[in-house]
């Protein structure tokens, strides 16, 4: 690798893109995304948004759990109300942006480079690219990230238009079988991911400490949850690393 | 605060109220990690704490009887989520076969317990 930094050429960074797309159509989440994403279509068309307000709302949000209080609040609630429970929704995109996008940076890269991947970045993208960008050269890896989340952002823009499209009510054993995408894909690709100690001990206590810090009910729990699983993992990680140096 | 909807239009409500306080933190994400590199010590923590982070908004989507799940009995989810992941690891760790069991055990435990 040379020393300084070298700037792709376009025909190069448009096929690493496309590799992005394909990617993300071979990811599970692609299609969990198309079936979250029908069920909060056709809830938009319910309450009385429309067609583009709901695509609008997956370009500029993109988080279906912030997207699901929109729909459901923005008619109801106060408006303070809903940008305060959207943002408590949304914490956990400060450290997935601060752990993924280190990985794109090498020199010659600005900040402005970083502002799209910043924004693509979901849990799905997020699972995906901290899976993926490791198995590529840095310079690839902004195109290729680029990619991965525009096609699986396309994906929940398809199934919000077929969602909202449809609209009738879907039969409840259905409805049921689409929620139950999301924590399915969350927890098998997390799995699948986890190779480490650090990350598996840091999703495994996360799924402990979550209902216990629910339980003491003092609210913000993901936040909670975050810094007291992950520092625990974090901690005996490093006590780990640090044994492993002392008898080597 | 007392904007209503229909004073603001669909479109700027979005804009206030939806993109502003969910990008906030992919910014805030952003100009922390300014000058960090991929190997440093605080990114491993940081990424630690990003996983337990996602393990808690899986662990509230299986267990909260108020989300958006709860149309779904508390039990069903959390037994089909056991059998998709013991088909995970049947399955030498793949992880559509993984969703397809936990979605046919949702659906058949849904259809039974529900009626």
């Amino acid at each position: 690798m040379s020393a300084e930094p070298t700037e792709q050429p376009p025909h190069v960074s448009a096929q690493v893109f496309l590799d992005g797309i394909v990617a993300a159509v071979r990811s599970v989440f692609f299609y969990v995304l198309v079936g979250n994403y029908l069920g909060l279509g056709a809830l938009a068309h319910e309450v009385g948004f429309s067609f583009w307000w709901m695509a609008l709302s997956t370009l500029l949000v993109w988080a279906a759990p912030a997207q699901v209080i929109l729909v459901s609040t923005l008619h109801t609630a106060a408006l303070f109300e809903v940008a305060l429970a959207v943002t408590l929704s949304s914490v956990r995109f400060l450290p997935m942006v601060a752990a993924i996008l280190p990985m794109m940076r090498r020199p010659g890269v600005r900040q402005r480079d970083l502002l799209l991947p910043m924004h693509l970045t979901a849990i799905s993208v997020w699972v995906e690219g901290m899976r993926l960008l490791p198995l590529m050269p840095a310079e690839r890896r902004i195109a290729f990230y680029n990619g991965l989340g525009v096609g699986l952002m396309s994906a929940a823009l398809i199934g919000g238009a077929i969602g909202f499209v449809l609209a009738a009510k879907l039969p409840p054993l259905l409805a049921a079988a689409l929620l139950f995408f999301t924590p399915m894909a969350i927890l098998m690709s997390s799995a699948r991911n986890s190779r480490t100690l650090i990350d598996g001990l840091a999703f495994a206590l996360g799924l402990v400490v979550g209902p216990v810090v629910a339980a003491q009910k003092i609210g913000l729990d993901l936040m909670w949850t975050g810094l007291i699983a992950g520092t625990v993992a974090y901690a005996v990680h490093r006590l780990r690393e640090a044994r492993r140096r002392g008898t080597s | 605060m007392s904007a209503t909807l229909h004073e603001l239009g669909p479109v700027l409500a979005l804009i206030l109220f939806g993109f502003l306080p969910n990008e906030v933190w992919r910014l805030v994400g952003l100009m922390l990690v300014r000058g960090l590199d991929e190997k440093s010590q605080i990114i491993v923590w940081v990424r630690a704490v990003a996983t337990a982070m996602l393990a808690g908004v899986l662990a509230q989507l299986i267990l909260s009887t108020s989300g958006a799940l709860s149309s779904i009995p508390v039990e069903v989810r959390i037994g089909a989520a056991v059998l998709g992941f013991a088909a995970f690891l049947i399955a030498r760790r793949s992880v559509f076969a993984g969703v397809l069991t936990g979605e046919a055990a949702v659906m058949l435990g849904t259809y039974v317990f529900a009626n």
